[in-house]
Formats: structure tokens, C-alpha cells, sequence
């Protein structure tokens, strides 16, 4: 395996195309899922089959670099097989690491795959160090994604305490709400996020002419009204106008996009390993400009040059065209 | 025992979510001590660290009298644990011999190897988790609202050792962060808060913007609106397996008379569409939902077929 620069930047694959696209534009490692209930991006059209992760794997480690398999999800009673295959199918098809968050799927993976390497999801929401140590001692985990709930200062503090390595969100969509026990979508839809693997499905999403304006609604609430010069964001309930005190506001947060790439050094610092783009549920194209932003940067910041000016590029592919450091700045809580 | 014949199911009153007055406080447990009819009690703060001081010194005197009165007490964590402060405070209470529920996986750390109750804040939806948790300890869990009629008889069959709890009444959390939704409401950050969710002892209401309720928020936590009312599904729970029935407090409603009604119920001694008719007039305006047990959107009402 080539030796990550920087950081490792850890990359989302959607499908063996967007795969591709993360190692060719410079990805170390690359995630995805199966095409089922066992991922949290079970969207329509997205994941891999069984013959597709093989060669995905193949394609990556041809060329030095990693794949990790998320089955980050929570099982239902009664459904249980399907992740135990999942982790099973992923160790199979020669998986650098699961991703994994349910109590019951890291027991088994630990006990039955003891030699393939756990890290555990932003699902199951660890954020300190007791948390973390436990997962350690209990299933043998090596990496922890870490919430999206600190600050950079909470960052170093926490992973100086760790005996594993820390995984970080730095670009890409993100909730408000405590990941893998979030409800909010279910709520609403009737199909979780924590079993299903999906928040505010578009099957679910119906948009209504009302007046000058356009309601947004998931199932039958009604998430959000844009007036004719508002901008338009999808309606997932944490970033839905709710009225509080008879006036609407994006109580949970904006429609906005995390974009950590002016504080990576800081990262570095606070001992991170590595550095998370979400998205599987975006384009190859997506992936390709993100991908190639982060690689230049990390280049030049491995090679002690000035980073590139990324920060235009970035910005553009960020939701809805607005970008926070959201938790890594304090005073976000 | 056996499951094929299932025993009376307990009443459970789940932790008080809200923020209230510490007399407020005291004395809604003492009149529940004195006039309820309830096997168990739950105290603790789940929601807010911040808030935990208030109440520190009414807590022996309620714990005392509740326990004086018979019922069972069980002090539940937060559901974000954070400090080495709240662990150690966790680890003390069950070396004082209090029964812990823990609703967060970072307190089964504390407790593992002693009995403790899984709160419905952890992620135990399957038989996997479920093993893994018993294996830790746990001796009763109670189930996270998210789940169908038929997880929780797969769940309450595969933990006929141990005992089963289910919510039936009250606001369903829907969801907690690290970020302080009532503070941002006002207008405040957490850390400056002023503990202005004190001002909503039943929640504050985060509507549409067509006006018709859809949340309720409390501090870090999300609450649905509606309250979540399963009366003419109690048989059916018990004979699941479901060994203990949870109200969750809630300010606009007296819980001493919905204990009652849900005992009637429970004990077959009324009529679950007349009790439902009596608790609608005792709830006033809130919405009634039960779509989460019925496998469907949990703010849906399914009405009797």
C-alpha cells in the first residue's frame, strides 16, 4: 500500500465508476457499501453488488490503495443475516477494514473475522474517550470516525487520550442531530435511517406550488416554504424552517456544507489520521473535483508549500453553495 | 418463567425530560410516591448536564419516600455522556446499590458485570445487540421508540430470562446533539443559556410553517409533538413478552390519572377505546400517535381497525 501524505484522505464511492474516480484522482483510501439495508447511503442506483466490490478492490489495491466496506447500520430484529453476509462478503472480497456501528455486528465481526480490520461508524456516535476505549476493549476496533460535534481543540484533546486511530469529517453534508440515534427522518417517512440506511428519501420528498412560493414536504410534514427569491435546499428535517415563537427559522441548522480544507494543518496538529469526504451519494464528477481539491492541498502541505487556492473550487461543490467549519469552531453549540 | 404465560406487566414511570423548577420537581415525585399507581420509578437527567445541580439535593428525600411507597428506583443517565465527572458519578450510584439505567453505551462501561437497565437511548434493535447487552449485565431493557410491534415480540421472546420494557405514553425523543436547539431558540448559545428551557416544562413547540405542531424541543433533545399513546396494543405487548409499561412525564397532564387509566387497560379492567375516549379529554388539544408500532411513520395515528 502506498504511504498516505499528510493525512489519509478517505473518499466516498457511490458506484465502481465514482470509485475509480476517488483513486484516480489521488484517494488513499476509498468507501462504500452494498446495494441493501446495510449501509447508510441506500439510495436508488448507488452501491455494489458482490462481483462489483471484488473488482472495486481489485482496481484500488492495483494501485495502492485501500477500500473500506461500511455495513454501518443497525440491523432489525429478525434481519440480522443480511449484515452478518455483508461483513462476511466484505472479508471475502479481500476489504482493507468494515465500518461498522451496531452493537450485535461488531460482536459478530470481531468473533467471526477477527484478522480484518473494525472501524467504527460515525454512526455509533463515540465522541469521548471512554466510549472509544470501550468499542477497543470489547470488539477490537482500530479507527474511530469521529462526530461531527467537536472542535478542533476537543479534537486534540480526545485523540491524545486514544489508542486508536482517529478518522474526521472534512467535507460534505452533514446533520445536527447525534448520528445513528436520530429518529427525525422515521418520524416523518417511516423508513429509518437507522435500519434502512436512509434519511428523507426522495420517494418520499413532494415539492407543492404554494402562491409565489414552492412548500417542500417530506411525507406528509411540511419541511420548509421557499418564497420566489429564496434558495431552494432539499428537505432533510435538521435542516427544515420549523416556527418557534411564531417565527419560522432553520432552528436546527442551515442548509449548509462542512468544508474543513482551511484548517487541515490544524488537524494534522491535533493527531488525526485521517480525513473524511462524505458523499456516496454524489456524481464520479463530484467525487473527481473534491478528490483532486484535497489531493493538491495535502501535496503541498506534505511538501511544505503554500496549499493551492482550492478554496473557490470547493466552495462551488458545497451545498447549496454555502460552507461552514460548522463544530470545529467554537461557539457552534 | 414462561413466557407462554405471561405475568401482570409493571408500570413504569420513565424519567422526567424536562427541565423543571427543583420544587416543581420534588413535588410532582412526592404526590407520584403518595398517589400513583406505578411499580417503578426512573429519575435522573437524560437531557442536559447543565441542569443536573438543581435537583442534587431534593433527590435523596425523593428517592426515599418513592422507596418508602414501594416502588422501584432506577436513576438513568444522560444520554450523552461526556466527562470523567459523569462516569464516576455513575460507577458511585451503582456502588451504592441504585439501580442505573444507562442511556448511553459509554455508562455500560461503568457498569458492565453488575445488573443494570439498557434505557431506550441506546441502540438495541436486534437480537445481536440485545445478547451482547444482557451479556454486559443488563437485566431489564427498554426499547428505543423506533421500533415495530414485530421487533419488539422478536426482542421480548429472544429475552425471556430478563424483562422487557416498552413506552406507551408520553412525547417520543426523536433525537439528541450536542447543540442546545431551546438556547438557539432564544436567541443563546448553550454555554450562556441562561436555562431558558426551564420557561417550557412541557417542551417548546417547533411547528410547521403552515402552523399544525410537529416537534417539541427540550434543550439538546427533539421531541415529537403528539404523544405517543398505545392503549388498545397493551394486550398485545404483554402477551409479546413486554413485561413493563413506561408513561413519560409530561407537565400538561396528570400522570397520577393517566397511571390509573393505563392500569385499568393493562389489567383488563377497561375498555381500551372508552380509556383512550377518557384520555383524550384528560391530554386536551395534543395530537395522539402510534405509527412507530404500527411499522409506520412514528407521528402517524393509527386509528382501531
Amino acid at each position: 500500500m502506498r504511504a498516505p501524505k499528510y493525512l489519509e484522505l478517505v473518499c466516498p464511492a457511490g458506484t465502481p465508476a465514482a470509485l475509480r474516480a476517488a483513486v484516480d484522482a489521488g484517494a488513499d483510501t476509498v468507501y462504500c457499501g452494498f446495494r441493501d439495508a446495510t449501509n447508510a447511503r441506500n439510495y436508488p442506483g448507488l452501491n455494489f453488488d458482490r462481483e462489483e466490490m471484488r473488482a472495486g478492490i481489485a482496481y484500488a489495491h492495483a494501485r495502492g490503495r485501500r477500500v473500506l466496506v461500511a455495513v454501518n447500520t443497525f440491523p432489525r430484529a429478525g434481519e440480522t443475516g443480511l449484515w452478518h453476509q455483508a461483513v462476511d462478503t466484505a472479508a471475502d472480497c479481500g476489504a482493507d477494514a468494515v465500518i461498522l456501528a451496531d452493537l450485535g455486528v461488531l460482536d459478530y465481526a470481531a468473533r467471526r473475522h477477527p484478522t480484518l480490520r473494525r472501524h467504527l461508524s460515525v454512526q455509533a456516535a463515540a465522541a469521548n474517550p471512554l466510549a472509544i476505549d470501550f468499542y477497543r476493549e470489547r470488539f477490537g476496533i482500530s479507527r474511530v470516525v469521529l462526530p461531527r460535534v467537536l472542535a478542533v481543540g476537543e479534537v486534540a484533546a480526545l485523540v491524545a487520550q486514544l489508542k486508536v486511530e482517529a478518522e474526521v469529517f472534512a467535507f460534505g453534508s452533514l446533520g445536527t442531530m447525534v448520528e445513528g440515534r436520530c429518529y427525525l427522518s422515521s418520524y416523518m417517512t417511516g423508513r429509518s435511517p437507522s435500519s434502512d440506511g436512509v434519511c428523507a428519501p426522495a420517494e418520499c420528498v413532494a415539492y407543492q406550488e404554494d402562491g409565489d412560493g414552492l412548500r417542500a414536504c417530506l411525507g406528509t410534514a411540511m419541511m420548509n416554504r421557499f418564497g420566489p427569491d429564496e434558495p431552494r435546499s432539499y428537505p432533510t428535517p435538521c435542516k427544515g424552517r420549523f416556527v418557534t415563537h411564531g417565527s419560522p427559522s432553520y432552528l436546527f441548522e442551515e442548509p449548509i456544507g462542512l468544508n474543513a480544507s482551511a484548517i487541515l494543518p490544524d488537524l494534522k496538529a491535533a493527531g488525526v489520521t485521517a480525513l473524511k469526504i462524505e458523499g456516496r451519494q454524489r456524481g464520479r464528477a463530484y467525487v473527481t473535483e473534491v478528490v483532486s481539491a484535497f489531493r493538491a492541498i495535502l501535496d503541498a502541505l506534505a511538501e511544505g508549500r503554500p496549499p493551492p487556492r482550492a478554496a473557490a473550487r470547493l466552495h462551488a461543490l458545497n451545498e447549496g453553495g454555502q460552507e461552514t467549519l460548522s463544530a470545529y469552531r467554537s461557539g457552534w453549540r | 418463567m414462561s413466557a407462554a404465560q405471561p405475568s401482570t406487566p409493571k408500570l413504569s414511570l420513565g424519567p422526567l425530560l424536562y427541565h423543571w423548577p427543583a420544587e416543581r420537581r420534588r413535588d410532582f415525585y412526592y404526590r407520584i410516591a403518595d398517589e400513583a399507581d406505578l411499580d417503578v420509578v426512573t429519575l435522573g437527567e437524560v437531557v442536559c448536564a447543565k441542569r443536573e445541580p438543581f435537583f442534587a439535593d431534593c433527590l435523596p428525600g425523593v428517592i426515599d419516600r418513592l422507596q418508602a411507597a414501594g416502588k422501584q428506583v432506577v436513576i438513568a443517565t444522560l444520554a450523552l455522556l461526556t466527562t470523567p465527572r459523569e462516569l464516576a458519578a455513575i460507577g458511585e450510584l451503582a456502588a451504592a446499590g441504585m439501580t442505573v439505567e444507562a442511556n448511553d453505551v459509554t455508562a455500560v462501561r461503568v457498569l458492565a458485570g453488575q445488573p443494570f437497565v439498557a434505557g431506550p437511548l441506546i441502540n438495541l434493535f436486534n437480537e445481536g445487540s440485545l445478547e451482547f447487552l444482557l451479556h454486559e449485565g443488563a437485566t431489564r431493557v427498554v426499547l428505543p421508540v423506533e421500533l415495530s410491534e414485530r421487533s419488539i415480540a422478536i426482542l421480548a421472546a429472544h429475552n425471556r430470562d430478563g424483562e422487557t420494557e416498552v413506552q406507551v405514553f408520553g412525547r417520543q425523543p426523536l433525537a439528541i446533539s450536542m447543540r442546545c436547539y431551546h438556547a438557539r431558540a432564544y436567541g443563546l448559545h448553550k454555554d450562556s443559556c441562561q436555562f431558558v428551557c426551564e420557561r417550557d416544562p412541557d417542551g417548546l413547540p417547533a411547528d410547521q410553517m403552515d402552523g399544525r405542531g410537529l416537534l417539541s424541543i427540550n434543550g439538546t433533545q427533539t421531541l415529537s409533538h403528539g404523544y405517543l399513546v398505545l392503549l388498545r396494543e397493551l394486550a398485545g405487548l404483554r402477551d409479546a413478552g413486554v413485561s413493563h409499561f413506561r408513561l413519560s412525564p409530561q407537565a400538561g397532564t396528570d400522570m397520577v390519572g393517566v397511571a390509573a387509566l393505563v392500569r385499568a387497560v393493562a389489567d383488563g379492567a377497561r375498555d381500551p377505546a372508552e380509556a383512550e375516549a377518557a384520555l383524550r379529554a384528560m391530554v386536551g388539544p395534543v395530537p395522539f400517535i402510534n405509527g412507530y408500532l404500527h411499522g409506520r411513520e412514528g407521528m402517524a395515528w393509527v386509528p382501531a381497525a
